[in-house]
């Protein structure tokens, strides 16, 4: 099976450090191969540092591919992972007119 | 094989395998390995994974509180990084299939994230480049645990490639054994190219990149007259460099054999002086060995390296005395501190938005009276033991002139006061190296002894190019019609007023520009020690009379390139050695 979904990146941050090693965890759970593609640029969900690579900061548009036999779970929860700004405190969309601190 | 392009700093030719001092700190030493062996190097690969992970682990745990509930997870993030399957599988692939030793299976996999990285636009990404870097260096010192080598004792030439090399980086190079410099960032009067031309090494900067671009133990070229790097030549082109690189020692050999003792004399007898510019005491030595008459250019930077204070004046006076004492009866030029407030913290420097045109060079001193008062005392003092002139840089008024040289008044009165014996006729220039002076030089001229054209600065800010940006680098032309006018105004004003006039910039050490600048009418030429028997043969090589001519046809010139190009051409059918 092989299913394909846009996502929007919301955290603060972006796919940084932290949140790439979530969806590695998340990715190395499921039998399926997931791809984050960008710009035509795809990488393996399952390596921190080819989703690091991605350079995906706030607002980066993501195509998620997942192929194999559990795709629809595998990528629903990809999807949850993103959409929930990778659980990380204060650092969605929503807080953000609280004031940039910056880094 | 790809070829990179770079500020050449330092002449000459080499070829050798990359040693690269950022990341790896150390020297990947074997590139392949035999076949039987690749079992026993993936083993190897994976013990240095555990082993790396152990480590952070430790840290963890060890710093658990310090690290906090912030740095914590970036730990984690790493061990993770280390342990990517992906990434491991990778090299694992290059171990087997191109049977690359393990050390270099990993620079070449991770070179490859970085370098992705470093294209990013956001520079929050950019900087995981250190993320990579890190597990890269963690890894590579527990592969190589044993078989290390400090970069103090290499055991074969190599090109040593950096980010940028730090003055305590170079301390310890073994030098007899580093065969080029080559860096991503710098310029001509960068730390890595003034150790360089000191050395006779060459030396390639600016290249922004390289260091990314290269991987340890790839064989590349610099031609630090071209200011070209390639990375994995192929045969045919390492063959056609080191002949070349041969070929140029020859040349450069024969040339300072051929030019010792002779003066700087055109075939129809005209005379001109030939200086140095000198970034340190221990050049000069160097300086005199290539050919130079004095110092044009004695530039006292050096001595402000400690940026929470102002040298003192014994720092300053023992420096002197002794490039005095060294010189003996030939003209040195101390040019006052020419630093920005960018570069030296001493009262206090502001963080400037536009350092170039800040406060900077004779506007800090003038702002800054007691390190400025301090200086102008020892180079008094050191005036008794040689022929010592002096230079104020960056003079772009008549009124900045007057205060500076009312301070050097009142530290004279103050020394005869003190019974402190200095050269009473010490003489006093400036650098002309601001459009706005070059324009008033009929006025400046008058009250002053020389002047000296600063090119690099001249043309910068005449035609708006900061060079070191690649963007707008090509705009930044010597030739161009409004440069030639502003260099033979103020050496015509010189002439009129029977003072000597020198050059000090770049442009007087470019063996293009030479026949131009003496049709001009330019007597002092001062320029890097190592390019003085070049101009010194091109000097000897043509006369007055032909001078002129060229520098006419050069004047009504309207294009910079047409210039350069046809001034090229005639010198190297004159002096067929230059091409």
């Amino acid at each position: 099976m092989q299913l394909e979904k846009d996502v929007k990146i919301t955290n603060k941050l972006g796919i940084h450090v932290r949140p790439a090693s979530r969806i590695a965890d998340t990715a190395n759970k499921f039998k399926s191969k997931i791809t984050f593609i960008k710009d035509g640029f795809e990488v393996n969900a399952r390596s921190i540092i080819e989703l690091l690579t991605l350079a995906a900061g706030q607002n980066t548009a993501i195509k998620i591919k997942s192929e194999g036999e559990d795709a629809e779970a595998a990528l629903q929860a990809i999807v949850n992972l993103i959409e929930s700004n990778f659980e990380e405190k204060n650092n969605g969309n929503k807080k953000r007119d609280r004031g940039f601190t910056g880094d | 094989m790809e070829i990179k392009k770079g500020i050449a700093v330092s002449p000459g030719i080499s070829v050798a395998r990359a040693f690269i001092l950022d990341s790896e700190e150390y020297r990947i030493p074997l590139r392949y390995i035999d076949a039987k062996d690749i079992g026993k190097e993936i083993t190897r690969y994976e013990d240095a994974i555990h082993l790396s992970v152990k480590e952070l682990d430790n840290i963890r745990k060890r710093f658990a509180r310090r690290l906090g509930e912030d740095a914590a997870p970036i730990v984690e993030a790493h061990m993770k990084m280390l342990q990517d399957e992906h990434v491991k599988a990778q090299v694992i692939e290059n171990i087997k299939k191109n049977k690359y030793s393990p050390e270099y299976a990993i620079s070449r996999v991770l070179r490859r994230y970085t370098k992705a990285l470093y294209s990013a636009h956001d520079t929050f990404f950019t900087n995981r480049i250190q993320d990579i870097n890190d597990i890269e260096r963690r890894l590579l010192k527990n592969l190589l645990e044993e078989r290390r080598e400090e970069l103090g004792d290499l055991k074969e030439p190599v090109i040593l490639v950096a980010h940028d090399l730090s003055p305590t980086q170079t301390i310890t190079l073994d030098r007899s054994k580093i065969k080029g410099f080559v860096t991503d960032v710098g310029g001509k009067t960068s730390h890595t190219a003034i150790i360089a031309r000191m050395q006779g090494i060459p030396a390639v900067v600016g290249l922004n990149s390289i260091s990314l671009d290269v991987s340890g133990g790839d064989t590349i070229i610099i031609d630090g007259n071209s200011g070209l790097v390639i990375i994995d030549p192929d045969e045919e082109t390492i063959k056609k460099y080191s002949a070349m690189g041969k070929s140029y020692v020859v040349f450069e050999k024969k040339l300072i054999q051929e030019l010792k003792g002779q003066p700087a004399v055109t075939k129809d007898g005209h005379k001109v002086t030939l200086f140095a510019n000198v970034e340190l005491p221990q050049e000069v030595p160097l300086a005199l060995k290539y050919g130079a008459e004095g110092i044009g250019l004695f530039r006292t930077e050096f001595l402000y390296n400690t940026p929470q204070r102002a040298p003192t004046e014994r720092e300053h006076f023992d420096v002197y005395k002794k490039i005095a004492v060294q010189s003996r009866d030939r003209q040195i030029v101390i040019r006052t501190m020419d630093l920005g407030a960018d570069k030296i913290q001493v009262g206090g420097g502001n963080k400037e938005k536009n350092p170039f045109l800040g406060c900077r060079a004779i506007r800090f001193s003038l702002l800054n009276p007691d390190s400025f008062r301090t200086q102008l005392r020892a180079i008094l003092r050191a005036s008794e033991y040689g022929y010592i002139s002096l230079m104020f840089p960056m003079i772009s008024s008549l009124s900045e002139l007057r205060d500076a040289k009312e301070i050097l008044e009142d530290v004279k009165d103050k020394l005869t006061q003190d019974k402190i014996p200095f050269n009473q006729k010490l003489k006093v220039g400036i650098m002309i190296e601001v459009p706005s002076a070059a324009m008033i030089a009929d006025l400046l001229i008058k009250e002053v002894d020389f002047f000296s054209i600063g090119t690099n600065d001249l043309i910068q800010y005449a035609l708006a190019v900061d060079r070191g940006n690649e963007c707008v680098a090509s705009l930044y032309q010597p030739a161009h019609p409004a440069v030639l006018r502003l260099i033979k105004s103020v050496i015509d004003e010189g002439a009129r007023h029977h003072k000597n006039v020198a050059m000090c910039g770049e442009m007087s050490g470019d063996w293009v520009y030479t026949i131009l600048l003496l049709g001009l009418g330019l007597k002092t030429f001062s320029m890097s020690p190592i390019v003085i028997p070049e101009v010194k043969k091109i000097i000897r090589s043509v006369t007055m009379v032909e001078a002129k001519k060229i520098s006419a046809k050069a004047m009504a010139s309207q294009n910079a390139q047409e210039t350069a190009d046809f001034l090229k051409e005639y010198t190297s059918r004159i002096v067929p050695q230059f091409s």
